[in-house]
């Protein structure tokens, strides 16, 4: 555990608008070298959710009024009831899977097509690629997949979906213009006439604080910094993930003991101190895990509500 | 009673004119404006005296509240460089035409207005009740989700805009949710018409939703053409981006796409 500034501010959870399911545990079929929570196909230290455990929390949601779903691993297609409990999550609301796009299956996809063409919520599909060419990408994410994950992606388009492909930033700003128009005629090359890209942050968590280093000891959230923040930026403002071991803050955090609320939604409402260097980048960087970008503004704080 | 619900105007004068002919017309009682009154058009100072001269309420939306304030941008929040790069060459027009007065008026516009109308509580607001730069997006709204916006904020029916693409959702308890639209611009469906919404209360709602036993409303959604060939010239004289003025005159948007879900995005053509 890292040494920590003597205040870290708390953050309370203004309302439950997305709910995580942390579906495949920390099990994965690769192992990327900046993963922020390590995960690999070794990596039990959270297991898959049940169907049972998913519908159970859906129903449980319902009287948070949760706007939307998302599911990440680890690997969510790793989970094999994953199809169902996706058809059955697009009852409730819109729904978002992220994935690493190297395992997926045309008839998975066929049949969550026509789920979603029959439910009035979309079904979106945000893939991890780090840039348009094996070059970039296989170096963190391991020899191949580059080529695997696109495959995915044309995949994807074939069934009818709109990929996001979502990036880890690892080079220099100057080359983000560039990389993004080579992604864009890359993907176009693919079968993906309308590419959705999104650029994230470094997350010095996991692997990657193997990889790279760890957050220093000033890299903290101080509550001066949060005076006049707009706290929706934050995603623990808004959401809460459920685990196989309970449920926990943020997608990012639940390495750390801290970070468990309680073993289920109604243990999860209370305030979490925000005394994490992980803290300090979604500060900076704002909500990196939605697909709604929560609009940076000075002045139209959200009413409380 | 008859409430036309007027969503985001930007700067379409010729279009506004059209909506407030078809809503008098339709005999409406009430005409409400929900905000983003300027951006994307030309000559912003021509709709003030439009909606003094009709009492058209108004709701402050995310660029009234940068004009009238003369903010950097506009708050949409895009995160595409390109949408941004178009967003700002409006703003900077729409803030460089836009009269001081015309700015302190923007400037004390309200967030909400509140309405009680046939046994109905009605708040009209721009993005949602709890934030004026929220997007509520049709297919990734969840009906709990409405249902908690209307309970938090005390109200029956929640009216709102900033999308671009009108919707409604009937909820639980004779309750509902409704985007009104644009008249600012067309719903990237191909056509040029814009839109907004008729609510209708008490014995003017339909019929069949005076049976319930509550407090009766329907919702009309209205089509309205205008000269939208006038307005892309004037944004050509102003020297308003191309992009802007295809969107006019096809009713496809070319630009912000990158904030649409994808079943919206789907149904565009870019
Ligand atoms: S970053 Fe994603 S794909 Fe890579 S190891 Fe972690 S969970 Fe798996
Ligand atoms: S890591 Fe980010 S989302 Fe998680 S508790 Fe800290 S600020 Fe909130």
């Amino acid at each position: 555990m890292m040494p920590t500034p003597e205040t870290s501010p708390h953050i309370e959870l203004r309302s439950l608008d997305e709910l995580w399911f942390q579906v495949a545990g920390t099990v994965c079929n690769l192992t990327c070298h900046h993963c922020f929570i390590s995960c690999s196909p070794r990596n039990h230290s959270f297991e898959f959710l049940s169907y049972d455990q998913v519908e159970r929390t859906l129903r449980e949601s319902l009287e948070y009024g949760v706007r939307e779903y998302y599911f990440t691993g680890g690997e969510p297609f790793l989970n094999p009831d994953l199809t169902r409990m996706l058809i059955r999550t697009l009852d409730f609301g819109p729904t978002t899977v992220l994935t690493n796009g190297t395992v997926l299956q045309d008839d998975w996809l066929d049949r969550l097509r026509r789920a979603e063409q029959n439910s009035r919520y979309s079904l979106e599909f945000r893939v991890s690629i780090d840039g348009p060419s094996p070059d970039i990408n296989d170096p963190i994410r391991g020899n191949g997949t580059f080529v695997r994950a696109m495959r995915g992606v044309s995949r994807l388009c074939r069934a009818g979906f709109l990929p996001i492909i979502t990036m880890t930033q690892t080079w220099d700003d100057r080359q983000t213009g560039p990389i993004l128009s080579r992604f864009r005629d890359i993907l176009k090359q693919h079968g993906c006439d309308r590419p959705r890209l999104k650029i994230l942050p470094r997350l010095k968590l996991g692997a990657e604080q193997q990889r790279t280093e760890g957050y220093g000891v000033t890299e903290r959230v101080t509550p001066d910094m949060m005076r006049g923040f707009d706290r929706d930026q934050l995603l623990c403002h808004h959401s809460r993930i459920v685990t196989s071991r309970g449920v926990f803050v943020c997608p990012i955090l639940i390495e750390s003991p801290d970070a468990r609320m309680g073993s289920d939604l109604s243990d999860s409402m209370q305030p979490f101190e925000m005394k994490h260097g992980a803290c300090w980048t979604c500060w900076q960087y704002g909500t990196i895990c939605t697909n709604t970008t929560w609009m940076k503004s000075p002045t139209v704080e959200a009413r409380s509500s | 009673m008859k409430l036309a619900l007027f969503g985001g105007i930007y700067s379409n004068a010729l279009a506004l004119t059209e909506a407030i002919r078809d809503a008098r017309q339709r005999g409406a009682d009430a005409m409400y404006c929900l905000g983003d009154l300027g951006a994307f058009g030309p000559h912003p100072d021509r709709v003030f005296p439009l909606l003094h001269e009709h009492d058209i309420a108004c709701v402050q939306g995310n660029y009234d509240d940068s004009i009238g304030n003369e903010r950097d941008d506009c708050q949409c929040g895009y995160t595409d460089p390109r949408d941004n790069h178009f967003a700002q060459i409006s703003y900077d027009y729409t803030l460089a035409r836009t009269s001081d007065a015309g700015k302190r008026w923007l400037r004390q516009l309200p967030r909400e207005i509140r309405l009680s109308v046939d046994g109905l509580r009605i708040l009209l607001c721009h993005g949602s009740p709890r934030r004026t730069n929220e997007f509520l997006w049709e297919s990734t709204t969840s009906t709990a989700f409405l249902e908690r916006l209307c309970r938090q904020a005390d109200t029956d029916i929640i009216a709102g805009t900033h999308s671009g693409i009108h919707w409604m959702r009937r909820l639980s308890g004779g309750r509902c949710y409704v985007n009104a639209g644009v008249l600012g611009r067309p719903e990237n469906d191909g056509k040029t018409n814009v839109w907004y919404a008729m609510l209708r209360t008490g014995p003017d709602a339909d019929r069949s939703d005076r049976m319930s036993g509550r407090p009766a409303w329907s919702v009309d959604f209205v089509p309205v053409s205008y000269d939208f060939r006038q307005l892309a010239e004037q944004m050509r004289q102003e020297s308003l981006p191309d992009e802007f003025i295809e969107t006019i005159l096809t009713g496809w948007w070319t630009t912000c796409l990158e904030i649409l879900p994808s079943r919206e995005r789907r149904a565009g053509r870019w």
